[in-house]
Order: C-alpha cells, then structure tokens, then sequence
C-alpha cells in the first residue's frame, strides 16, 4: 500500500461523499434531539389555575398545583410579616434583587397584598418542595432563634416567611413568585399577571 | 498462508464432537478465541481475594440482565394516574410484588443485584488502588472501568426513577435539576432531560429506554472493552510485578498460570458460591437491606407536591453526594451550587487521572511507602464517613456534639478527597518504597 501512488481524484471524491454523508448524518439527528423537548403537549399543559383563598385562616397555608408544581398560599399573620425585618439582615438577597419575582411583587413583603404570601414552593437549589416550618423557636426542629419559615430537606437551605434564603446556604435565590392576579379578595388566578401590570 | 486459518489451528481427533469443532473453527474462530481469553490466558499465579470481584461482577451483570428482561413483562412505565389514584408504574409494581407468580424475587433479585454491584465493583476498584492495576501499561483498562462505573451510576440513578415512589422522584428532580447549575446552557439542558418543566411521565418514559436499552448496550461494549484490554496487556498482580519479563522457551511467563482451569475453576468458582449464599440470603431475608438497599419512602407512590421529610440517595451514592452538599460557598465567580455539581462529578472523573497522578516506583502497596499507607488509609476512612453523613439530614451532630457538625466534617474530608488526588504526583514521588522484587513473591 504504501509505495503505491495515492490517486488524488478518488481522494477528493471519498473526501467528497464523506462531507456529504456526514451533513445528511448531521440532519438526520434534528428530530431525535428535537423529540427530547417538551412536546406541544407538555407546553400546552400550563394553563393558569384559579385557588379559592376564602377558608384560608390567618396563619394557615394551602398548596395549588400549577404546572405540575406546588405553588403555596400563606396567610401572614402581622407577627409573622414582623419576622420578615427581624431577619432582614440574615437573608442573601434581602430587596430579591438576583430572584425570579415579577415586578408588583418585588417588595419587602414579596406579594401583592402583604397579608398573602404567594410563591412556587420549589426549593432554587435543585428542585425538592422545602417543608413547612412556619411556628417560630425550636418546636419543630429548628434552632431556638429560628423565627419561622421553611427548611429545605434535601440540602438544608433555610427559607424566611417571604421564601427569602438565609445567607451561606446551597440555594442561590430566593423562593420563585409566580406571576399572579387577585380575582376578588378571596380568590387567585396564578399563572397570569395582572391587567395592565 | 494457509496454516495461520482457523482449519488449520484445530484438527479433530475424529470423534463426532471433535468432526463438529473443526467444522465450527473452519468458520468461526471458536478453538482460537477459547485459548486467547481462557485455557491459554496466562494470568500471574499469585491471584489472591482481592481478585473475584472482576468475575463476580460479571455474574451480577447476568444477574441484572435477565432479572431485567423478566421486569419489562410486567413493568408498565407510566406515570398518570389509575382508577384508584395511584400511578401506573408503581402499580405495576405493586402488581408484580402480589400478584405475578415468583414476582417480589424477581424484583428483589433486581434490586439487590444493584446494590451488589456497587459493593463489589467498589471493591473492585479499590483492588486497583492497592495494587497499581491501572499503571502503565494498564491505563486504557483503567480509564473503561472509570466509564463502565460512570454508566453503572446512569443506569442505577434511572432505574431507581421506574418504581415511581416518592424517593424515585425526588430523587430524580434533584439529579436532573444538577445539570441546570452549568452556564448557559443548563436550564435548557435539563428540560431537555426532563422533557417536560417537571419529572413527569414523559421523563419516566425515556428513562426507562435509557434503562433498558442504550445503556445497558453502551455498558456492555464498555465491559467487553475493558477485558480486550486486559487480555492484550496481561493481568496485574499483587506484587506489581511484570511476569512477561521471564518466559519460558514456548513464551509463557514462568510467574503464570492458564486463567482456565486454574482460575475459573479453583479460584472463582469457590468464590461465586460464596458471594450467591450471601446475595441469596438478603434476597430471601432482607430484601429491603434495612432500608438501605430500598428506602422505606419509595414505598409511598410519587407525589410531585410534596418532598419527604428525610430524602437521601440510595447508600452507593452519599459520598459523592456527600460532595455535593459540602459546597455551600460562592468563590471564584462562581456561585455554591455549581461548586456542588463540579465536585460531584469531579469526584468520579479525577479517578480516571489516577494513572498519571500517581509518580511512585513501586505499584503495589506491599512495596510502597508509609506516605501512602497512612494517607490511602485516611482516603478509605473518609470516603466511609462520607458515605454515612450522605445518609444522613443535613445538620447532623456525631454524638449529638456541636463542636462535631456532620456538615463540617464532610467539607473536610471533601477537600481531602481532593487533596489526596491532586498531591499525589508529588508524594508518591518522595514516598520510601521497599525495593520491589523481579518475580512474584508467593507459592
């Protein structure tokens, strides 16, 4: 093989066809990589949901779930809105301003009306739903100064009343809020901002 | 020309049996490949424990084939929900536990099997460590059992998703939601994965053909890659010695035995019998491995709106998740969480470097010096430790002491476990090696 003359023309010509094979390789693969997204299905599921927040007692949360995730509804008493300046200084992103929030909700409060808390309990970190532990002090497990709140199981992020992450913990931002109108005083449409917002 | 053939190898001695073996090798290399892999592979004669569990890992492998193929007839990868409420997949599940006859072994078997491979592929592994196997000439077989422990993981973390039990999910939203801490393109990464903005049935779907066909495929070709490898180089043994350097008139290394019947026979047959009575005795009495083989909360079908109270990975996971959890700072423009994804998957890939980190004269540990004793030993007992605290919630006190924070503890043998890999050029250079012999030690 290697005394005999290479012929450039055949060369070129298996050059040629490979480049060619390869392109149409190339393109063959676009709907197999394009079959892993979500399908028009899975896009189309993500209607707005509407939660009647008119049993909610002062203190209480209730879970909704939009787009497959839990999106929870707190009603702050005013002690707990309180909590929310006594750990003001504790907190990473205090005024949320690297947090997914939308506008009218990026306040001290991080909700619409102060009185509800509004956000997709879906931990920043990597995705575990935190638990609740909402009474203050110790009693469910938390450290005596814990001023209530939610604790992510799976990585230990630490979360305020306004779903506000404690400083040094894994999770990056803030709770996500999501985008959300009032209806009435006692129901919620989440999953769509407000007219003209 | 014509005596290099396969007709030419092997002649029959007349019988029927023989008449069948040279029509079979006039066609197929049959008798050459039979010599080539196992009566004339010569393997060093001074094999000791350490060196089943390549063969018992293999048997696993079987084990985990059919066990699989028998769970796909009954298995019904499906997320949405049945009359009753309950998710399809964990239904049928449940189905298989109950009600298909020899069913719940079946599916024990199954899950055992996976934890049977981590314990001995790990210690397979750390055979290799103990004795240079993956030193020049061996770094290519080093490098597929890097790849081949890498597909075992894919395949674990993807089976573990198809029981669809709150552990299942949760699981797989953590593992899956890791790929969304790369830049730029992560997000678009891991819903890519997903297939859907959540772990729904969609990604049940896909894992289970990643599961039960591409890689179970891959990590085939990865295992018959790994044994080429070793059969052209030779196998290490644990004098890290060379035995090809003394052959005998005919080529045979002096220090070496015929791996069959020596090996396959009087070495690991004995060994398998051992390894089944006790993979059988868990099967049979202790399916659930006390929690640990099968966690109680992936009896509890999947239910997106709400994480367990305690979420921990299945045990051969939690020392590298153990390095994910110890990175909670932001440092070099980069915040703590992608710090977690690099160390994981760095915990597993700076393995494959072993070959060129490690500098000593000496492969084998009975030659090597105390530097690598005492910090190999370290290695072994802080991988171990963080192994336990990966099962562990975050914020665990050793005896219930704070000033012995679990979350401390594990950084540290976090860094170490680092720091033990990337030193190492420079303190198996200067550790005291005892010299190391020509030929093998032992009888």
């Amino acid at each position: 093989m290697s005394d005999q003359k290479v012929d450039s023309e055949r060369r070129a010509l298996i050059l040629a066809t490979s480049a060619a094979g390869g392109v149409a390789v190339a393109a063959a693969a676009v709907p197999f990589v394009a079959s892993l997204a979500p399908s028009e299905r899975a896009k189309a599921a993500g209607a707005p949901v509407v939660a009647d927040i008119g049993k909610l007692a002062p203190g209480e949360k209730m879970v909704v779930k939009w787009r497959g995730k839990p999106v929870w509804i707190l009603r702050r008493t005013p002690e707990m809105l309180a909590s929310l300046e006594a750990v003001a200084g504790r907190v990473s992103d205090p005024a949320s301003e690297k947090s997914e929030q939308p506008d009218y909700a990026k306040n001290p409060a991080r909700a619409v009306k102060d009185e509800y808390l509004v956000v997709v309990g879906i931990c920043t970190h990597l995705g575990c739903s935190p638990s609740d532990k909402i009474k203050p002090g110790n009693a469910e497990g938390m450290p005596v100064d814990w001023q209530g709140g939610f604790f992510c199981p799976c990585h230990g992020s630490q979360f305020d009343l306004a779903g506000r992450v404690f400083k040094a913990m894994p999770a990056p931002t803030n709770l996500e809020i999501p985008p959300y109108t009032y209806l009435s005083d006692t129901s919620i449409l989440i999953g769509e901002d407000p007219k003209g917002a | 020309m014509a005596a290099n053939t396969n007709y030419e190898k092997y002649r029959s001695n007349g019988t029927l049996l023989g008449n069948v073996l040279e029509w079979v090798d006039a066609r197929f290399p049959a008798t050459s490949l039979w010599r080539a892999h196992l009566s004339e592979y010569h393997a060093p004669k001074n094999f000791n424990f350490w060196y089943f569990f390549g063969s018992i890992a293999l048997v696993v492998l079987v084990i985990q084939i059919v066990t699989g193929i028998f769970l796909t007839m009954n298995y019904k990868p499906d997320g949405t929900l049945n009359a009753d409420g309950i998710p399809r997949a964990f239904a049928s599940v449940e189905y298989i536990m109950r009600e298909v006859a020899g069913g719940r072994f079946i599916r024990y078997f199954h899950s055992t099997g996976a934890s049977a491979f981590f314990i001995v592929v790990y210690l397979h592994m750390f055979r290799g460590m103990l004795y240079g196997s993956y030193r020049k000439p061996r770094e290519l077989i080093w490098i597929f059992g890097v790849l081949i422990f890498l597909c075992l993981m894919a395949e674990a973390f993807m089976g573990y998703l198809l029981p669809w039990g709150q552990m299942s999910y949760w699981g797989a939203q953590v593992i899956i939601n890791l790929f969304s801490a790369i830049p730029l393109v992560g997000p678009d990464l891991s819903l890519l994965i997903r297939g859907d903005y959540v772990v729904s049935d969609v990604t049940l779907n896909r894992f289970f053909a990643l599961h039960v066909i591409a890689v179970p495929l891959v990590l085939i070709g990865l295992v018959v890659a790994h044994i080429l490898a070793l059969h052209e180089v030779g196998s290490n043994n644990p004098d890290g010695v060379e035995i090809k350097k003394f052959k005998d008139d005919k080529g045979v290394p002096l220090d070496s035995v015929p791996f069959h019947p020596y090996y396959t026979i009087a070495h690991d047959l004995p060994a398998m019998v051992i390894f089944l009575i006790v993979f059988c005795a868990v099967v049979f009495f202790a399916p659930e491995g006390g929690g640990y083989f099968l966690e109680y909360n992936n009896f509890l079908p999947a239910d997106p709106m709400k994480t367990p109270e305690h979420i921990a990975p299945v045990w051969y996971f939690t020392p590298f998740y153990s390095m994910l959890r110890a990175m909670v700072w932001n440092f070099f423009w980069l915040d703590a969480k992608l710090w977690g994804v690099i160390a994981m998957g760095g915990g597993v890939v700076i393995l494959a470097f072993l070959p060129w980190l490690d500098r000593s004269p000496a492969k084998s540990i009975r030659y090597r010096g105390p530097i690598f004793k005492t910090l190999l030993s370290i290695f072994v007992f802080g991988f171990l430790i963080l192994g336990f605290l990966g099962m562990q919630a975050p914020g665990y006190l050793f005896f219930g002491q704070g000033w012995l924070s679990g979350d401390v503890i594990a950084q540290v043998f976090t860094v170490y476990y680092f720091l033990f890999f990337l030193t190492m050029p420079y303190w198996s250079k200067i550790d005291k090696c005892k010299p190391v012999p020509e030929r093998v030690t032992s009888k």
